[in-house]
């Protein structure tokens, strides 16, 4: 675990950063998060990142706050964690309040819908570009399960709407049950 | 007293919102619209387009919008309180559990198992705000030929610089966003 000052406070900009920029739902974050924590601070790698956003989605609450939760604690323990809390829901906190003041100015405004619709196709690049580097380093790996799981997870999801609690609940029991039964492999 | 009343009612909306995003929204409905009556139904429907039009999940933004309607600022501040409060509490734990037990077989199992799933969950989510954003709410109505070529050219712009570049993409979606507004607006 990493202490000082300094280490809260870039947590807390970084977080309070990431969260502005949600737009589109709560994988943004995902994208967000790596390009700033594995490939800009490299504080944890892109195995964690994955981690962090299995375990978050798993969890009740919203995508970005379980995450911000788990990366803090991860970086500075308990009051990481209160840090990154912090950063994660004062810019939605803010602009809402802010907004309800005046929201129907604001749904209808043309110059914000204009800036809104053209975001959504760089929302989506950012979404796209995330699973294709992802999605590429699990088939690259080429070993068998995860590829089937990586399908057969993504079928149910998007073709069929199955919720996502099942989902998880088989994947983790399929991981679990393989990687013991490669253990008691490999100890015979 | 309403600030206890909007503590209880968004912890039960943060402890029950497995899934997130719009899995959430029912819930929200439920103690906001029906048991209640802290907004109407269409001003419900005004909170979830304003929700999609700001940064920050849907559940902290209807606690935030909910609360500065109903008791002000305190309101607000109580409500998001309340509907983060059951995700530190769970999550804290499960960090705990993952920093203490992360090398044991069965975690390093159930994580292995995870993360495919994660990578479909988000190609999914990538792949509906692709049409979203390609062919507006109603894909299946437009079909193929109802396609917005300004939106075409920026996803295909903003992916190439990604792969290629590996530009910050806080950079691209603001960039995205700057275009869209000369595009559509001029």
């Amino acid at each position: 675990m990493k202490h000082g000052n300094s280490v809260y406070w870039k947590l807390f900009t970084s977080t309070f950063q990431l969260s502005a920029f949600t737009f589109g739902g709560g994988f943004v974050i995902v994208p967000l998060m790596k390009k700033k924590f594995v490939d800009k601070l490299k504080w944890i790698n892109e195995q964690e990142i994955l981690d962090i956003t299995a375990i978050a989605q798993s969890s009740p609450g919203s995508i970005a706050v379980n995450a911000a939760i788990l990366l803090g604690y991860r970086m500075a323990g308990i009051p990481g964690a209160l840090v990154t809390i912090l950063g994660t829901v004062l810019p939605p906190l803010t602009i809402i309040s802010i907004i309800s003041l005046f929201y129907t100015a604001f749904r209808d405004n043309i110059v914000v819908n204009a800036i809104l619709k053209g975001m959504q196709a760089g929302i989506a690049a950012v979404i796209m570009d995330i699973s294709l580097t992802m999605g590429g380093s699990i088939l690259l790996a080429k070993r068998l399960l995860p590829v089937i799981m990586m399908i057969g997870a993504f079928i149910a999801n998007y073709f069929f709407r199955i919720s996502v609690v099942y989902i998880i609940l088989i994947c983790g029991v399929l991981g679990a049950g393989s990687m013991i039964y490669e253990h008691k492999d490999r100890g015979r | 007293m309403i600030y206890l009343k909007l503590l209880w009612s968004f912890i039960q909306i943060g402890l029950f919102s497995i899934g997130g995003g719009y899995a959430t929204l029912p819930l929200i409905q439920n103690q906001v619209v029906v048991l209640n009556k802290w907004l109407t139904l269409t001003e419900f429907a005004d909170l979830i387009t304003i929700a999609e039009m700001t940064p920050g999940p849907i559940a902290i933004n209807s606690a935030t919008f909910v609360g500065i309607r109903i008791a002000g600022l305190p309101g607000a501040l109580v409500a998001t309180f309340g509907c983060v409060l059951p995700s530190v509490i769970i999550v804290l734990t499960l960090a705990y559990i993952y920093g203490k037990y992360k090398n044991l077989v069965i975690v390093q199992g159930v994580l292995s198992g995870l993360r495919p799933a994660v990578v479909a969950f988000i190609t999914s989510a990538g792949i509906s705000l692709f049409t979203l954003a390609l062919w507006g709410e109603d894909f299946t109505a437009s079909g193929i030929g109802g396609v917005n070529p300004v939106a075409v050219f920026l996803f295909v712009l903003a992916l190439f610089i990604l792969r290629k570049y590996k530009l910050n993409p806080l950079i691209v979606m603001f960039g995205t966003g700057i275009a869209g507004m000369i595009v559509y607006l001029v």
